[in-house]
């Protein structure tokens, strides 16, 4: 296969990867390193380069949308950004660390992680109760608006929901992913902050985090500009687009598709992981 | 008060939200620029990307980047494009301290602050640890 050849396949698969990333809700970035590794036989230290700086694009795209429309808290977001940018750093130095087989395996696990929040129903939020002295010592209490009026909200659990973010940022750096599905967990269930603001304060923080192991990727060479060329464009290609489709299609049959096809990718990349074949 | 603090707020996140967009639309065309002339003169070569070789030094600083870019190298104005995109988020948190500047919230102003020395040493302090 030559490179025009390479580029083509590779910016198509990137594409579908980003569509049903956005249709799902689930992100592009899980699908791209098992694609890249299993089908293309890429390097897993070039596909996380790769895909990280995909996330980068789908995350600052779709948070361009987002942050018009007043439900991203960005006091929240940027004081969980600590959290989450220490973490990535971690992670990123984790990933030049740690065997390649260990991190297919560690990725294989977190698909499956993946699949299973996709298929579980969500719990609702208790009522409000009185606002955590620490949530208001560090403004994070916030409202956003409804067709009823404006709703305000309380934060609780910080400190909990303080180390989630950390680990949700050295999962990020080591397998190059948004861990968008950590962050909206240690948001949503954690902190009981709506769902609706949690997964716009994730998707906000998502590209902030995903910079933070960027740099430490470039400068040890794992962001290359041949491969990584036809992943950002093909994903942010299919991410417009599926945000375009969003409006009107039925996700549920498609949503249940994906986290199959992504607890099958799991499955062999722990498979290739353990057999020493990655 | 709150009305106030919410309108900057407001005002505030329309900014940051341009300026992601902006963002990312010079990073996708400063790639695809690249991308094109990269196919023209590379196209027909093999590709293999089975073996791990990191990248060339020029490929793995800002400053290399900047000087390959600028010397019209292909995979050079892929990277720069790529570093626009790294640059993006970075932007926006540099812009937030201003933000929270004018809210006069020194709280804020110093959390910020926290993840833009974070992200800077991610970009350019861990190069030099290899």
């Amino acid at each position: 296969m030559n490179i025009l050849e390479f580029t083509l396949l590779v910016w198509v698969g990137a594409l579908v990867a980003g569509l049903l990333g956005a249709l799902t809700g689930l992100g592009g970035g899980v699908v791209l390193v098992p694609l890249l590794t299993i089908f293309f036989k890429v390097d897993i230290r070039y596909a996380i380069g790769a895909s990280l700086v995909s996330v980068i694009a789908t995350s600052s795209g779709a948070a361009a949308a987002y942050v018009k429309e007043g439900f991203s808290n960005i006091r929240i977001g940027m004081f969980l950004e600590i959290a989450t940018t220490l973490g990535a750093l971690l992670g990123a130095f984790l990933a030049t660390k740690v065997p390649t087989s260990a991190m297919a395996i560690i990725f294989g696990l977190m698909l499956l992680y993946s699949a299973f929040l996709a298929r579980r129903p969500r719990a609702r939020p208790p009522a409000d109760e009185s606002p955590d002295p620490l949530a208001t010592r560090l403004r994070l209490n916030g409202s956003f608006p409804t067709p009823e009026g404006t709703r305000h909200y309380n934060v609780r659990n910080i400190p909990t929901g303080f180390s989630l973010m950390f680990g949700a940022g050295t999962l990020s750096g080591l397998l190059g992913i948004g861990s968008g599905a950590v962050k909206v967990v240690a948001m949503d269930q954690a902190m009981k902050i709506p769902f609706k603001v949690s997964t716009t304060t994730s998707n906000f923080m998502i590209g902030v985090t995903a910079a933070a192991s960027a740099g430490v990727y470039l400068n040890r060479g794992y962001i290359d500009p041949g491969l990584s060329m036809p992943v950002m464009l093909g994903v942010l290609a299919g991410s417009v687009l599926g945000t375009r489709i969003l409006m009107k299609a039925d996700t549920k049959l498609l949503r249940l598709v994906f986290s199959v096809v992504i607890l099958l990718l799991g499955l062999e990349m722990i498979y290739k992981g353990l057999a020493g074949r990655i | 008060m709150p009305v106030q603090k919410e309108w900057t707020d407001q005002k505030i996140e329309n900014i940051v939200g341009n300026l992601l967009r902006a963002g990312v639309i010079l990073s996708a065309v400063v790639v695809l620029c690249g991308g094109v002339l990269y196919l023209i003169k590379y196209g027909h070569v093999p590709a293999d990307y089975r073996i791990f070789r990191g990248e060339p030094t020029d490929l793995k600083s800002v400053s290399g980047i900047v000087r390959d870019a600028f010397a019209l190298h292909s995979r050079g104005i892929i990277q720069l494009g790529l570093l626009l995109l790294i640059a993006t988020p970075v932007a926006r948190v540099a812009f937030s301290i201003f933000g929270f500047a004018e809210e006069e919230d020194r709280m804020y102003v110093a959390f910020t602050v926290i993840v833009l020395l974070i992200l800077l040493y991610s970009l350019i302090g861990s190069a030099s640890e290899v």
